[in-house]
């Protein structure tokens, strides 16, 4: 059975379409991110899916059950953290930790979700003396406090120092298994790639790609990419005439990112482009491929415009 | 442990440790009426100011009057008395001469005292012999004074400024932190969540008339004619009563600035034209059906009556019903249209 189950949703606020016909599966136990800019339909569409909000059409299963039926049964099999919440500032992480768990029929006890997330040195403090990421732990020990079937992360590290955020990567990663579901969203491709065994990327309310990172990168036609920068700028059919096994050429100012599938043989014909041209190079690098070669290669912008 | 004792150990913690709370519920009261008391407190009425114009004779008609302890005679020019009368340093001017002549101004209240006054000691002096011997014994009563007027009308304030804030402001606040939309993603019933705030408003409630009770006693001598349970239930009920138009307000506003303008709206008005600091009495007839209509009135109506004319809840039908209308019919309102995220 799988945990989630969409098809054709579609949420319309008064001028605008933020989920625009979305279907996808979530298999048992997996861990699946939502990727894309802000304003993609992710946390719409996460809440629609925690029965937050209520869809405009299309069909929604959550643990085989539908909200308009079985409300309370899913609540409580579902633990959710939501974007930033802002809990009692003169409350303790404990006592805030026992409210939500009052809710629950069934649960984890209120020390075991606070050890979950290692907020145990902190569970004295009132919940205005924490830092933004031991807040944002503090919103998984939450979400995890009924001991959820799934759980939903929207943004979890949104707004954190890399710090920060490390180490509740650790704290989720830590959570996967056990045939618990996760879906969290995110706008960061190294959350996504780091803590996921799929992902769907969104944009402008609809899903562009679906797979593992691997598949992902693959079907952008390379893994790895050189970025050049020369002057004069050679042009695409200059690159493409002479660099072998070329998927794609993007541009971002003066730099030229060219996704390659082998690096040994591209990278001396880069070279010998740039020589032929009678150009000079500025700079060479080579990495990787990311999901935001991905996403660029889908839509033409990239993740991190986006983000400020 | 239970849901709803949980929600209400929320409400209660997040009151008490919040210092201002504790601060406008318990001290500002207590201050206000310490300077309201000290400034309007019940002292021997000072001696009236008269003005005896310069003239033949303005010497010993200043030392006539004079000899009344109420009245206080300076003789000076006749421009500079009627200067005096112009600015109320002076109550009346006399101008002395075989037939003399009194200034008065007749919107100022002093204006007839003085003309009695003056009257009475030139009369006097003149050799008038008293028709009817009068005794006269001063006494001032606990509970005719303006302390004891003052009390429970700073008490039936606190409680709609309480009741406002405590409800109103604190769902806003939940909602714009997403606390509210987080919340209802849990099993919880939200009729607990609605109860907390009823039931912790209750416990403050209790605690701020038995507060105020007690240093209106110590500090004033303000006295309770009226039976103490009594009182504290119908405070009871205005607190509800408040918390429901509260809920109302609350309910749909996305952000505290809106809610805090709204509970100006309703607060402010019923401030000046209830009765809080003054009666209401002083209003124009007309307006009299709508002030007894205003919820705060009810409340200020009530709690005086059974304070200071000592009446029992059963004599206060009619303020009942004005506070259950308010308080039910919003809450009704507000649970329909009530936004949760």
């Amino acid at each position: 059975m799988a945990a989630i189950s969409v098809q054709g949703l579609v949420k319309r606020f008064e001028d605008v379409v933020a989920v625009n016909g979305v279907s996808f599966d979530i298999a048992e136990g997996s861990c699946v991110g939502l990727l894309g800019p802000n304003g993609a339909g992710k946390t719409t569409t996460v809440e629609i899916l925690e029965g937050i909000q209520a869809p405009t059409s299309g069909n929604v299963r959550v643990l085989g059950r539908s909200w308009e039926k079985d409300a309370t049964a899913i609540r409580e099999r579902i633990g959710l953290a939501l974007q930033q919440t802002q809990f009692y500032e003169r409350l303790s992480v404990r006592e805030t930790v026992e409210l939500f768990r009052s809710f629950y029929p069934r649960g984890l006890s209120v020390d075991e979700a606070i050890a979950k997330v290692q907020l145990q040195e902190k569970s004295k403090a009132y919940v205005m003396k924490l830092s933004g990421g031991q807040k944002q732990r503090l919103a998984v020990a939450v979400a995890l406090v009924a001991d959820p079937e799934l759980l939903f992360l929207d943004e979890p590290t949104t707004g954190l120092d890399p710090q920060s955020r490390r180490s509740l990567w650790d704290v989720i990663d830590a959570l996967r298994g056990k045939g618990r579901t996760v879906l969290l969203t995110t706008h960061y491709m190294e959350e996504a790639a780091q803590l996921c065994d799929r992902i769907i990327i969104v944009d402008r309310g609809r899903i562009v790609a679906d797979g593992t990172v691997q598949e992902l990168i693959r079907s952008i036609g390379g893994e790895q990419v050189i970025e050049i920068a020369t002057r004069p700028t050679l042009t695409d059919e200059q690159l493409k005439a002479q660099v072998p096994g070329l998927a794609r050429v993007t541009r971002r100012g003066e730099v030229a990112a060219l996704t390659v599938q082998e690096l040994h043989v591209a990278v001396p014909a880069v070279v010998a482009a740039v020589q032929a041209a009678g150009a000079t190079l500025q700079q060479l690098s080579t990495r990787q491929s990311t999901l935001d070669d991905v996403f660029l290669a889908l839509t033409g912008r990239t993740l991190r415009e986006d983000e400020s | 442990m239970s849901p709803l004792w949980q929600l209400i150990l929320m409400r209660a913690r997040s009151l008490w440790r919040e210092p201002s709370v504790l601060f406008w519920t318990f001290i500002f009261p207590l201050l206000t009426s310490v300077a309201l008391g000290v400034a309007f407190r019940n002292q021997q009425l000072q001696a009236v100011d008269i003005a005896v114009a310069e003239a033949p004779g303005a010497a010993q008609a200043a030392q006539k009057l004079n000899a009344d302890p109420g009245l206080h005679a300076t003789v000076v020019p006749i421009a500079d008395a009627r200067e005096r009368l112009r600015r109320g340093k002076a109550a009346l001017v006399l101008v002395p001469g075989d037939n003399p002549e009194l200034l008065v101004d007749p919107t100022q209240p002093e204006g007839r005292t003085a003309r009695l006054l003056v009257t009475n000691a030139l009369e006097r002096a003149a050799g008038r012999a008293d028709m009817v011997a009068l005794r006269t014994a001063e006494v001032t009563e606990p509970g005719s004074r303006y302390i004891d007027f003052l009390i429970p009308g700073l008490l039936g304030m606190g409680l709609m400024m309480s009741g406002a804030w405590g409800v109103g402001w604190s769902i806003v606040d939940m909602r714009t932190g997403k606390l509210l939309k987080r919340l209802m993603a849990t099993p919880m019933k939200r009729s607990h969540f609605l109860l907390s705030f009823m039931l912790s408003r209750s416990v403050l409630t209790v605690l701020e008339v038995l507060f105020f009770v007690f240093y209106a006693r110590m500090l004033f001598g303000v006295r309770m004619f009226g039976s103490l349970l009594e009182f504290v239930v119908y405070a009871l009920f205005g607190s509800i009563t408040f918390a429901g138009l509260a809920i109302l307000i609350a309910s749909r506003a996305q952000n505290t600035q809106t809610a805090n303008g709204l509970m100006n709206l309703m607060t402010m008005p019923m401030m000046v034209v209830s009765g809080v600091f003054f009666s209401s009495s002083h209003f124009p007839e007309w307006t009299q059906p709508i002030i007894r209509a205003l919820p705060l009135t009810a409340v200020l109506d009530g709690l005086r009556g059974i304070m200071l004319d000592g009446l029992s809840l059963a004599a206060l039908g009619p303020q009942l019903l004005v506070m259950a209308l308010w308080g039910l019919v919003p809450f009704a309102v507000a649970l329909k249209i009530f936004r949760w995220s």
